[in-house]
């Protein structure tokens, strides 16, 4: 049984149908791209998977441990609370809030005690919070981000904003990461490490990735196979070298031929 | 000298209750960016309950305090449940007005209700007036300012270290990334209206014991003095309020005392026009550039 099942999804904006009749699944482990040109409905995917939006039509079924939840009969924050999480694609960090703060929200389901328990400062209160403090900054040493903890998300440089993000969405838990063109305005260096950083957390954490992205050096090399939508709709699937040979593919970039 | 000391205390008296009510005014704008004009009543009603609460039920100050704050707690869940929930995703004017209806619906059902008419707040607290080196503070001066900073502190500790307060901050932040790294966001603004309607019934509570005297548009004035502290310390942010609200206090206090009590309004609001012409984020605010 796949890890995520999209049955026949579709997304209607008035008239225009931003993803329409996709169907397609995701195998534990599996580290999948998803690309396809301007306008394409990938975005619009992720925000129907992550709940964002609530699809016109179709299904989103999540599968583990051998259940299967339908995703999307869910507000956001339960999709999350399943072992979903994302990224954006211009980052969306707390800007106002420190490294280790954005990591502990995302951590915050597993905070075990209620409002009481803080108004008066229980035992658990404060268990819970300093296994939490503790938790947030070996997670934090995990990505290397250790030393900038106590740093505001704002004031990191680019594309550690951007691996924070990613590092943020592992900390809710997640074991499926949609990450939404995570390379998205980094030079070649950046791009780079940020490639072996997903290759990295990936074995490490036993994730499951989707990504978004246009830099197709970052596509082809790490990802395992290829989804190519255009117009919301699913024109091919499979490696990269068939995706590369795909004439529809071809023709979806470059335009048809004479 | 002296006479400025006795001054500051009784400043410093009214204007932890300004403080109190801000608090509420800016937690809201912070986390969802309404001004809660009904904001106001909601003292109202804290004195309200208050009043029930040690007359009918014959409770001690100690117990009617926390009491009063939960059911009027409860109370602003509900509005904003019934009130703004349904507005949040329209235009910000739109739930500004209902703000206003909201406001203009409590003293009006509060009129009706308990009798559009002044209540005698019975004396909770025993009356000793205590001297110290010539100045005179009483009992009461002194349980308003220890429960106000008490509940600032607690304010305080729940935001920066509970995980409900990272809640709170992460949905001012960024709501819909904040919905997608697992936070429950009508759950965390329910808690935020809870919270700020707490305080001000606080508020109401300390206000119905201090001026003995409580009525259904009592609200009006040290709500719109409140809104104007949390706007002078800046908006949204929640040790601006405090600081503001203590600054509006001792400033109509002084006013008051040194020039004239018919000015001590007029002040308040040449404050308000000031801010929002010299610096609109208000003391603590920063001034965000437009970006082109």
């Amino acid at each position: 049984m796949s890890l995520l099942k999209v049955e026949h999804l579709t997304k209607n904006f008035g008239g225009l149908s931003a993803v329409s009749n996709v169907s397609i699944s995701v195998e534990e482990g599996e580290l999948v791209g998803l690309i396809g040109p301007n306008g394409a409905g990938k975005t619009t995917l992720f925000n129907v998977l992550t709940g964002v939006y609530t699809p016109t039509e179709g299904k989103v079924l999540l599968t583990k441990d051998g259940k299967t939840v339908e995703l999307n009969k869910m507000p956001p924050y339960k999709i999350t609370h399943q072992g979903v999480a994302r990224t954006f694609q211009n980052i969306r960090l707390f800007k106002e809030l420190s490294v280790l703060d954005n990591v502990k929200i995302a951590m915050n389901k597993e905070a075990k005690y209620g409002i009481l328990g803080a108004l008066f400062r229980s035992v658990g209160f404060y268990k819970s919070e300093a296994a939490i403090d503790v938790k947030a900054r070996q997670f934090l040493a995990k990505v290397h981000l250790d030393e900038l903890a106590d740093v505001k998300a704002k004031n990191l440089p680019y594309g550690k904003q951007r691996q924070l993000e990613i590092a943020r969405a592992m900390a809710t838990g997640a074991k499926l990461l949609f990450l939404d063109e995570p390379a998205a305005g980094m030079n070649p260096q950046e791009t780079h490490a940020l490639t072996d950083f997903i290759a990295k957390i990936r074995t490490e954490m036993d994730l499951t990735i989707v990504l978004i992205e246009h830099d197709m050096s970052l596509v082809m090399s790490i990802c395992e196979r290829i989804f190519v939508l255009d117009y919301g709709k699913l024109i091919a699937q499979g490696s990269a070298q068939e995706v590369k040979n795909n004439p529809r593919v071809i023709e979806a970039y470059l335009g048809e031929e004479e | 000298m002296l006479e400025f000391l006795q001054q500051m205390i009784n400043g410093l008296s009214i204007g932890s209750i300004y403080a109190l009510i801000a608090l509420g005014y800016t937690m809201v704008y912070g986390i969802i960016k309404l001004i809660n004009f009904a904001h106001g009543d909601m003292y109202m009603i804290g004195a309200y309950v208050g009043m029930i609460s040690v007359t009918t039920f014959k409770l001690p100050f100690v117990l009617a305090l926390p009491a009063t704050m939960i059911v009027t707690g409860v109370l602003g869940v509900v509005i904003e449940r019934i009130a703004y929930r349904p507005l949040r995703k329209s235009t910000r004017v739109a739930a500004l007005i209902t703000a206003i209806g909201v406001s203009f619906f409590l003293q009006n059902a509060v009129s009706r209700i308990m009798g559009a008419k002044i209540y005698t707040f019975p004396p909770v607290l025993e009356n000793r007036t205590f001297m110290f080196y010539g100045l005179r503070f009483n009992t009461q001066q002194i349980a308003i300012f220890v429960t106000a900073i008490l509940l600032m502190i607690l304010l305080q500790v729940i935001v920066k270290k509970t995980k409900v307060g990272r809640a709170m901050r992460s949905v001012a932040v960024d709501q819909d990334a904040a919905k997608l790294m697992g936070v429950n966001v009508d759950r965390t603004i329910s808690l935020t209206f809870a919270i700020g309607s707490s305080l001000a019934a606080a508020a109401g509570i300390l206000v119905g014991i201090y001026y003995n005297t409580i009525n259904p548009l009592m609200g009006f004035a040290p709500g719109l003095k409140a809104f104007v502290a949390a706007v002078f310390g800046g908006i949204g942010i929640i040790p601006g309020a405090m600081i503001g609200g203590f600054a509006i206090g001792l400033i109509e206090t002084m006013v008051s005392g040194y020039g004239s009590t018919l000015y001590k309004d007029a002040v308040v609001y040449i404050i308000l026009i000031l801010v929002l012409i010299i610096k609109p984020s208000g003391l603590l605010g920063k001034n965000r550039k437009e970006k082109v």
